[in-house]
C-alpha cells in the first residue's frame, strides 16, 4: 500500500463515527455496567510533520455487560486489549467509538456515560475503582499507608478529618491489616499486605464496580489464595461487581460468573463460567484452555498447541483475526470477519464454523 | 552414580542487617536424563540453590558456607574459577526467567549464541554460525537465517526465550538449569516452550532442574519434585507420589489452596495457608513452617524436624514431625 493510499484510509476512518449506531442496545434491569461496540485506537505519529500514520487498534468493537454483584472476567494473551478495554470502560481512556452505560449510584438510573465530563465524571470516579497488578508500583512509597487509603476521601471531599481516620481504620480491619500499621510505609509490608492496601484504597469510597487488573498475578502461591478469598468475601459483604482481568485461567475459573475471551482487540467468545470451560466453541478459546497446565501428573499431555505469536494490532490480519494461528482455518476466514452469534442462550462466539 | 549430587549445602548472605541463611542444609541428586522440579515461593532459596551449583553467587555478600556439590563425580566447590568457567555453559547451562534482561541488547542474538561455541568448542565464526542456525531451527525459531542477525528487542518474548534455550543447549550440556523459564510468558507460548523442553529432553537425554513456583507446570514436566520452604527442602519424592500423597503440611496446604482449572467453580473459599513466609532475619524456633501450620504441636515449636526418608516408602523424604496422613 502506498503512503497516499494509507493516508486516505486513515482519513476515512476518522470520519467513521461508530458512536451512535442505529441499534440501541438493550440491557436488563440487573445490569450495572455495559458497553456497546466499544473502540479504542491509539494513534501512531511519525514522518516529518508528525502526522498520524497508523492506529493501534487496541480495542476494536466489543460489547458486553456485567450484572450487579457478579464477576465478569476478560481473558486472553498479553496484547489482546484486556486492560485497555477495562480502562476505556471506566473512562480512564476516552473511547474512540461506541457507548458505555452505567447504573449510577445516586439516581439508580442507567445512563450513557460515554461523554460525561466535569463534576459528573468526578462522581463516576467514586463509583468505579481499580486494583492494579503490581502493588508496590501503584502505592506511593513516600506517604504512610494510612494516608494512601485516606487520599481518595480527601480528593472527593468526603467527611471531616476524624471521620476519615475512623474510616481508614475500619477499612484496614476489613481487608485484614492491623490498624496499628497505618503510619508505616509500603516497603515495610509484604506483597500480599501491599495488595490488601491497594484493595482498601479501592474500596474506601464504596464503589459499585471494581476493576481487578491482574490483581493476584504477581503474588506468591500461598498468598494468592488469601487475596482471592478476600476479594470474594468483600464482594459478598458489599455486593461489589468485579471486572476481573487475568491471564491465569485457573483463577478465572474460580472467580468468575461470566467470561469474555479477547483476541487482538476483539471479543471472540463470551459465556457463563461453566459453559465456557465445559463447552468452549471458538478455536482460540479451545487452544487457550488446552494450553493451561493442570496440577495433576496423572493427566496425559497430548496437547494440540497453537503455534506462533499474537499478530500486531497495528495491522491485524484481514477477515478473522485468529486465522493466522487457527488450526481449523478455511478460505472464508481470510475474506470475511465473523460476527458474534448466539450459539446457545448467553453463549456468544464469533467464528465461521459455528 | 548420579549426575549431580548436592550434599548439605549452606549458602549465606552477609548483609548490613545480619546474616541471611538463604539455603540451609539442602541435599538432593539429579540422575542423567531426568527432570527435577524445585518448587517454592519467592525467597525460599530455590534460585540461590541453583546459583550455588553454578557458583554464580556473588561473593561477597554471598558465601557457600558448607556443603559439597558433586557433578559427574567431581566436587564443583573444589574447582578453580578457571575450571568452573569451562564447565559453565558447556556441561551445565542455565536459562533465566527474563530473556530480555539476560540477553545483551547491543549484540545480535546470533552472535551471542555463537560466542558460547567459539569459547567452549573452539569453532570458527563460520562454523559457529552454521551450528547456531541449525540450533535455532531445532528450537523452533522460524526463518533462522534472518533471525540470526536480529537484536533481542526485535523478537517477541517467546522467541527470546527460544534463543536462551538455544544458547543453553549449544554445547549439548549434561545438565540444564531452567529458572522460571515460562513465568513471563503467555499460556499459549508457555505451552510451546514446555513442549520444546520435553522434546529436547527426549532427544538429547539432558537432565533438567526446573525451578518454578507453578505447581501445574512442574506436574507436567518433572519426574521428581523437591519442595522448598525457608531455605530447606521440606519434601522430596517422585511427581505422582507428591500430588497423590503429599506428606508435608506445606505441600499439602499448597496443593489444596491453588485454584484449579480442571475443577468447576464452587462458592467455598479456597483453603488458604494463613500468614506469610517468615522474615529471613527472624528465623522461627523449631520447625520453620510451624507458625503457619494447622497441625503444629508443641514439639514443632521447640525442635526442628530432621529431613528423613519416610518409613515404608521408596524415596519419599519429608521434614516434619507429624507427616500428614492421607
Amino acid at each position: 500500500m502506498s503512503k497516499k493510499e494509507k493516508m486516505t484510509e486513515i482519513e476515512t476512518k476518522d470520519y467513521l463515527d461508530v458512536r451512535h449506531e442505529d441499534i440501541e442496545p438493550t440491557f436488563s434491569d440487573d445490569v450495572l455496567v455495559g458497553c456497546h461496540n466499544l473502540h479504542k485506537y491509539f494513534p501512531i505519529h511519525g514522518g516529518l510533520f508528525g502526522a498520524k500514520i497508523a492506529d493501534v487498534r487496541a480495542v476494536d468493537g466489543i460489547s458486553f455487560e456485567i450484572k450487579k454483584g457478579e464477576t465478569h472476567s476478560l481473558v486472553g494473551e498479553s496484547g489482546a486489549g484486556k486492560t485497555t478495554a477495562a480502562k476505556t470502560l471506566i473512562r480512564l481512556y476516552d473511547s474512540t467509538g461506541g457507548n458505555i452505560y452505567f447504573r449510577r449510584q445516586k439516581t439508580g438510573l442507567f445512563e450513557d456515560v460515554t461523554k460525561i465530563k466535569g463534576e459528573d465524571l468526578r462522581s463516576l470516579r467514586k463509583e468505579v475503582q481499580i486494583v492494579f497488578q503490581d502493588p508496590s508500583g501503584s502505592l506511593n512509597p513516600r506517604i504512610p499507608v494510612g494516608d494512601i487509603i485516606e487520599e481518595p476521601m480527601i480528593v472527593h471531599g468526603i467527611k471531616s478529618k476524624n471521620e476519615r481516620k475512623d474510616r481508614v481504620v475500619e477499612m484496614m480491619k476489613i481487608v485484614g491489616l492491623r490498624p496499628e500499621y497505618l503510619k508505616r510505609y509500603q516497603h515495610e509490608f509484604s506483597g500480599g499486605q501491599r495488595q490488601r492496601i491497594g484493595i482498601a484504597r479501592a474500596l474506601v469510597l464504596n464503589p459499585e464496580l471494581v476493576v481487578c487488573d491482574e490483581a493476584v498475578s504477581a503474588l506468591d502461591v500461598s498468598i494468592q489464595s488469601q487475596i482471592i478469598n478476600l476479594l470474594q468475601r468483600l464482594q459478598e459483604k458489599f455486593s461489589l461487581t468485579y471486572l476481573f482481568i487475568a491471564h491465569d485461567l485457573a483463577v478465572v475459573r474460580h472467580m468468575s460468573d461470566t467470561i469474555g475471551v479477547m483476541y487482538l482487540g476483539k471479543l471472540v467468545e463470551s459465556a457463563p463460567n461453566a459453559v465456557l470451560f465445559n463447552n468452549p466453541a471458538h478455536p482460540y478459546t479451545q487452544a487457550l484452555l488446552n494450553a493451561v497446565p493442570v496440577p495433576d501428573p496423572e493427566i496425559e499431555h497430548n496437547k494440540k498447541i497453537i503455534m506462533g505469536d499474537i499478530p500486531s494490532p497495528i495491522n491485524p490480519p484481514s477477515g478473522c483475526r485468529f486465522r493466522t494461528r487457527c488450526p481449523k482455518v478455511m478460505d472464508i476466514c481470510k475474506v470475511e470477519e465473523p460476527k458474534m452469534k448466539e450459539i446457545e442462550p448467553r453463549h456468544m462466539a464469533a467464528c465461521h464454523l459455528l | 552414580m548420579s549426575l549431580l549430587e548436592v550434599k548439605n549445602l549452606h549458602t549465606y548472605f552477609h548483609t548490613m542487617d545480619g546474616v541471611t541463611k538463604s539455603v540451609e542444609g539442602v541435599s538432593f541428586s539429579v540422575e542423567k536424563g531426568s527432570t527435577l522440579g524445585l518448587v517454592g515461593e519467592s525467597g525460599c532459596g530455590k534460585s540461590v540453590t541453583s546459583l550455588s551449583v553454578m557458583q554464580l553467587v556473588a561473593c561477597p555478600p554471598g558465601e557457600i558456607h558448607e556443603g559439597e556439590i558433586f557433578f559427574d563425580g567431581e566436587d564443583l566447590l573444589k574447582k578453580t574459577p578457571e575450571e568452573m568457567r569451562k564447565i559453565r555453559g558447556n556441561d551445565i547451562s542455565m536459562i533465566f526467567q527474563e530473556p530480555m534482561t539476560s540477553l545483551n541488547p547491543v549484540f545480535t542474538v546470533g552472535f551471542q549464541v555463537s560466542e558460547v561455541l567459539i569459547n567452549h568448542r573452539n569453532m570458527t565464526e563460520e562454523q559457529a554460525k552454521e551450528r547456531v542456525i541449525s540450533l535455532f531451527k531445532d528450537v523452533g525459531i522460524p526463518d533462522p537465517v534472518r533471525r540470526f542477525d536480529n537484536y533481542p528487542h526485535q523478537m517477541s518474548g517467546g522467541m527470546r526465550q527460544r534463543v536462551m534455550i538455544a544458547m543453553g543447549l549449544a554445547c549439548k550440556p549434561k545438565l540444564l538449569i531452567a529458572d522460571e523459564p515460562t513465568t513471563a510468558l503467555d499460556v499459549t507460548i508457555q505451552a510451546q516452550v514446555l513442549q520444546l523442553m520435553r522434546e529436547i529432553k527426549e532427544k538429547t537425554n539432558t537432565a533438567i532442574i526446573l525451578i518454578t513456583h507453578n505447581l501445574a507446570v512442574v506436574a507436567e514436566m518433572a519426574d521428581f519434585i523437591a519442595v522448598m520452604y525457608f531455605g530447606r527442602i521440606v519434601e522430596y519424592t517422585d511427581v505422582k507420589e507428591l500430588y497423590k500423597n503429599p506428606k508435608h503440611p506445606y505441600t499439602h496446604g499448597l496443593l489444596n489452596s491453588i485454584p484449579r482449572v480442571d475443577k468447576p467453580k464452587t462458592d467455598v473459599p479456597l483453603p488458604a495457608i494463613p500468614g506469610v513466609v517468615p522474615n529471613p532475619y527472624k528465623s522461627p524456633k523449631g520447625c520453620k513452617f510451624h507458625p503457619r501450620c494447622k497441625f503444629a504441636q508443641e514439639k514443632c515449636r521447640q525442635e526442628e524436624p530432621p529431613y528423613i526418608l519416610l518409613p515404608g516408602t521408596k524415596g519419599h523424604f519429608c521434614r516434619c514431625w507429624y507427616p500428614v496422613k492421607n
